[in-house]
């Protein structure tokens, strides 16, 4: 199978290959970093029940969850043009995956915060500490090492999830593939890079993921 | 005793429910600078709660908790303030576990007290050293015997300068071998004059660091004596009762 790949072929996509991981890489990037933002921040306004806001983020987490990837970003961008609300494909992109994202990080953070014990935080009461020093120096470094590994499989969810932004005109791994296999009818080996690419992508990123798990497993539990 | 001396705390007809069950029906205690008060009495009946109403775990329904001239029974109550004088030692210790021992400690005198990091470094390590432990600072609680993080704990709440310590049953989540060195710890803080409410099922303890016994039973006090008085010739039928099933 290796000895039928047209080989110059290969060597003559990889620079096409190159770019789309580069721009994967950004928006995963940009995607897995705002909605970390989003998730941290909403899971601690849901947690202290802040009333109207709560309601709003418990309304946004069942859309987001509740859509399809492709449905929001044909919305932010066929649909908000509609009102005047222009963004370039790369914004839709990073905004759809935020939008995305941040429901499942806030979910993820929450349940990590849920799992803080009551009498850690009496115990922390108990020194003085306000609401604020309590959430910061108690609950959230104990959340986040409860929460890594979920937060570690969204982010690798995040990463693949790039994979339809085609849809909206982006030359990510996935568009580079079809392109080629369409242009020049190579399947096979556009799609071995495909799937090579994506797993140098992903690969490293699940294994740092994995050593950062044992890292704070080991750091935070255990009696 | 009290008499002579200044009130701290005064507690009058306090009442608090779960529900419709009542747990604490009017409970009156005068609280004396340098006082220690062991409450004993049946599980359940609510000694627990009683302490940790007084440093506002607990809301309440109706009385009055003086301190410092205010009322802590009422509705706004700054208790991160009134925290950092009435300090708490809890049965499962709860130690922070994602950090070091010293850091356990200073977190309340420097986040909470903004106190300067090397008066309350200095203050840390001359209490740990008091309990023997200065060597275990930079350790993580998982690295410690229970009997070690109690006195972690304890010395976590001392480094706070609190006017009054209460504890509630440190002792009994401890390996019996481990209990002794605890109540060593906070027999020295009597001795020192701390303020403390203890309840604790160690009835030898209780005799000997005891200035006041504080028997509760069903949500209201039996029998208030000193320590000699309540062991040797209670008042009660009740606490006869009690003390007769701890006389194995």
């Amino acid at each position: 199978m290796l000895m039928n790949l047209d080989w110059e072929f290969i060597v003559e996509s990889l620079p096409l290959y190159g770019d789309a991981m580069w721009l994967t890489v950004k928006l995963a990037f940009w995607g897995i970093l705002f909605s970390l933002i989003i998730g941290l921040l909403f899971s601690v306004i849901l947690y202290y029940k802040v009333s109207v806001v709560s309601g709003v983020i418990v309304a946004y987490i069942e859309l987001s969850r509740n859509t399809p990837l492709l449905v929001q970003l044909f919305f932010l961008y066929y649909g908000l043009p509609k009102i005047g609300l222009h963004m370039s494909e790369m914004t839709c992109a990073i905004v759809g995956l935020t939008f995305l994202g941040g429901s499942y990080m806030t979910e993820a953070f929450r349940s990590g915060i849920e799992a803080v014990s009551k009498s850690q935080i009496e115990s922390g009461l108990s020194i003085g500490l306000s609401k604020v020093q309590l959430a910061r120096h108690v609950i959230l470094p104990q959340a986040l090492a409860i929460s890594i590994p979920s937060l570690g499989a969204n982010a690798i969810f995040l990463l693949k999830e790039t994979s339809i932004v085609g849809a909206i005109a982006l030359m990510d791994l996935m568009n580079v593939a079809k392109d080629l296999i369409g242009m020049h009818y190579k399947t096979a080996e556009s799609l071995t890079l495909l799937v090579l690419a994506y797993l140098v992508l992903i690969l490293p990123l699940s294994l740092v993921l994995t050593w950062v798990e044992r890292k704070v497993r080991y750091a935070e539990f255990g009696d | 005793m009290t008499d002579s001396k200044e009130i701290l705390l005064e507690v009058q007809q306090l009442q608090k429910s779960f529900g419709d069950r009542i747990v604490l029906n009017g409970i009156d205690l005068q609280v004396g600078k340098g006082e220690v008060i062991v409450i004993l009495g049946p599980s359940g009946c609510g000694k627990s709660t009683f302490l940790r109403c007084l440093n506002g775990l607990e809301s309440v329904q109706g009385g009055v908790i003086q301190y410092r001239g205010q009322n802590l029974a009422e509705g706004n109550v700054d208790w991160p303030e009134v925290r950092q004088h009435i300090g708490m030692v809890f049965q499962n210790y709860d130690l922070f576990p994602h950090m070091t021992v010293i850091d356990n400690i200073l977190l309340g005198p420097l986040q909470v007290q903004k106190r300067d990091k090397n008066e309350a470094l200095q203050q840390a390590e001359q209490l740990l050293d008091r309990v023997g432990l200065l060597d275990r600072k930079d350790a993580y609680p998982r690295q410690l015997s229970g009997g070690q993080k109690q006195r972690i704990a304890i010395v976590r709440a001392l480094c706070m300068n609190p006017d009054i310590i209460l504890f509630d049953e440190v002792t009994a989540s401890l390996d019996p071998e481990m209990v002794r060195e605890v109540l060593d710890v906070i027999l020295g803080l009597a001795n020192q004059g701390m303020t403390m409410i203890i309840v604790t099922h160690e009835m030898g303890f209780a005799k000997s660091v005891g200035d006041r016994i504080v028997f509760i039973d069903q949500g209201k006090i039996c029998e208030i004596a000193t320590a000699q008085q309540f062991f040797t010739a209670p008042a009660t039928e009740r606490a006869q009762h009690f003390l007769d099933i701890f006389q194995y």
